[in-house]
């Protein structure tokens, strides 16, 4: 990823120019190879890069020892629909089913060691970290909901739409940091949020943000527009072309 | 090669999906039959939902009658004032189909209903036909003379008021049972993903005496206007008819019917709807392995509002 390595370049330039800067505490800052991913007809996954720095404070002090990072990406959001098959009459049927509003279609948790090394329980879920966390608050989950919750987190996971990865993050030098974001070919197109927390001592002191686009392109993005947008033209389209191939089959192996 | 389909929304293998294409359209052009009942089952095997599945196999379906109601019409096998008749219950059978479709996908049912469909209608059909097709091929060994229509026989349907001369058929029949199966199979088509070959040229044959000559073609006629419908009307309401899938099957589909039509030409008609039979037979158990198997995710889950 030539583009990556030229982004990194011109940032590392502007790091430089930027930890000159005063500032009361630690500062994070972070960035991303590309900020649109384009979705085109062999779309088969992509990988982003996420790297950034941390600056030490004002005091001039030598940076802590012992920084952790946790790199949090949520997908745009959906409202998704858990249900339970059940045995009925002998035949398996959908029973339960439960609607969870607002849940990010994906999820990528990185970090440079497990979570529970980093900060204790209540700051993760304070913070938001951890996949369960981020992908349903527990504000959110009602009692009962919990295996339905469990589920929507798993079968996200096994899709690789969710991710929690302990040795994601990498530390260049102690305060340069650098992450893979890896996007499976499911992903949903929309706006994805980057969010990156420093913690040091287990407790949360920085944090930045950043954002990147997936978006299709093309035919693609045209046929998935048309769909929606028009549908009764794009129908009629659809059935049209139906009507050409049945035609020109019938012209091309004509046998009289 | 993978391609990616914009509204089943993953990334299929290009040449597996055309070889289906062929492989559906030799067996529908044997059988003379659009290939609805193997083409939606097998995308559903491959991972698209049923409901995208059944949407763009309509597509495909008007596609492949087209073609083959064009090679009837040149041989004026076809009778175009009975299947406008049948039409006029097709098209109210699509929309109500179609109607069905969008609110049990609203109620989550989808999956079941069309999976309950395909056992029940495929297996009682499937039976029905290779208990038949048995019979014939006893019968034929035995040497005993196969059973040949008697025109002179009336049912109880011949009974009905409303009655219609068709003058290609030759019958004289009553419009109530012939706009009936059109009703049925324009409604059955917009919710399985049929056209429903397999059962309009039996229905046709057995209930309104349609003439063996003229049968397919009529019948074409009517899938490819029943399923040409299903498909605006499944784009219009539900969004899910992907053309992407849909261009690559039809192609596979026409195709591969070409070379289906040599092949059922050198087979007796009684073998084959006899191995007709025991495919609509396998297609409906598939499905009740499906039903009565314990899955082995309990649990799944649906986007019900993506991309607003």
């Amino acid at each position: 990823m030539t583009a990556a390595r030229t982004g990194g370049a011109v940032l590392l330039v502007a790091l430089a120019a930027l930890a000159a800067a005063p500032a009361h505490a630690e500062r994070l800052v972070a960035s991303l190879s590309s900020h649109v991913v384009q979705i085109t007809s062999n779309f088969n996954g992509v990988e982003l890069v996420l790297f950034g720095i941390v600056e030490g404070d004002d005091a001039g002090d030598p940076p802590r020892e012992g920084y952790d990072i946790v790199a949090t990406v949520t997908g745009p959001r959906e409202t998704l629909v858990t249900r339970r098959k059940d045995r009925m009459f002998g035949i398996w049927v959908n029973a339960e089913a439960r609607t969870f509003a607002n849940v990010p279609s994906y999820v990528s948790v990185m970090a440079n060691r497990p979570l529970d090394t980093i900060a204790a329980g209540a700051t993760l879920e304070r913070e938001h970290v951890g996949v369960a966390y981020a992908a349903l608050p527990s504000d959110r989950a009602a009692v009962g909901d919990e295996p339905f919750a469990d589920a929507l987190i798993r079968i996200k996971g096994e899709h690789g739409l969710y991710s929690e990865t302990d040795n994601a993050v990498t530390f260049l030098t102690p305060t340069l940091y650098r992450a893979s974001i890896v996007l499976p070919a499911e992903a949903q197109t929309g706006t994805y949020e980057v969010v990156v927390k420093l913690f040091a001592d287990g407790a949360m002191i920085a944090r930045a943000d950043s954002a990147f686009e997936i978006d299709t392109v093309g035919f693609e993005r045209f046929i998935a527009f048309a769909a929606v947008d028009h549908g009764i033209l794009y129908g009629l389209a659809t059935a049209f072309m139906a009507v050409m191939t049945g035609w020109l089959a019938s012209i091309i192996f004509r046998r009289d | 090669m993978e391609i990616y389909l914009p509204i089943a929304d993953l990334p299929v293998n290009v040449f597996l999906v055309l070889a289906m294409g062929l492989a559906v359209g030799f067996i529908s052009g044997m059988f003379g039959v659009g290939g609805g009942f193997l083409m939606t089952p097998l995308l559903i095997f491959i991972g698209i939902s049923p409901a995208v599945a059944v949407a763009t196999v309509s597509s495909h379906v008007a596609a492949s009658s087209f073609s083959g109601a064009i090679a009837y019409w040149r041989r004026r096998a076809l009778d175009l004032a009975l299947a406008l008749m049948l039409l006029a219950g097709g098209i109210v059978g699509t929309i109500s189909g179609v109607w069905l479709f969008t609110e049990l996908r609203a109620l989550g049912q989808l999956d079941l209903t069309i999976g309950l469909s395909y056992v029940l209608l495929l297996g009682t059909v499937g039976v029905v036909m290779v208990v038949e097709g048995v019979r014939a091929l006893l019968r034929a060994r035995q040497g005993k003379p196969i059973e040949l229509r008697r025109p002179g026989s009336h049912t109880w349907i011949h009974g009905l008021p409303l009655k219609v001369r068709f003058k290609q058929s030759r019958i004289y029949v009553s419009a109530i049972p012939v706009c009936g199966i059109g009703l049925m199979m324009g409604f059955l088509g917009a919710i399985m993903g049929i056209g429903g070959g397999f059962l309009l040229v039996p229905m046709l044959i057995y209930f309104l005496r349609v003439p063996t000559n003229v049968v397919i073609g009529t019948s074409m006629v009517l899938t490819l206007v029943t399923m040409a419908s299903a498909t605006i009307l499944h784009a219009a309401t539900n969004h899910l008819v992907d053309a992407v899938l849909a261009l690559i099957l039809m192609v596979g589909g026409v195709t591969g019917a070409q070379f289906g039509a040599r092949a059922g030409q050198k087979m007796r008609g009684d073998r084959l709807r006899l191995l007709l039979g025991i495919l609509v037979l396998a297609v409906g158990l598939r499905f009740a392995y499906d039903l009565v198997v314990a899955p082995a995710d309990l649990y799944f889950i649906r986007s019900t509002a993506e991309e607003q």
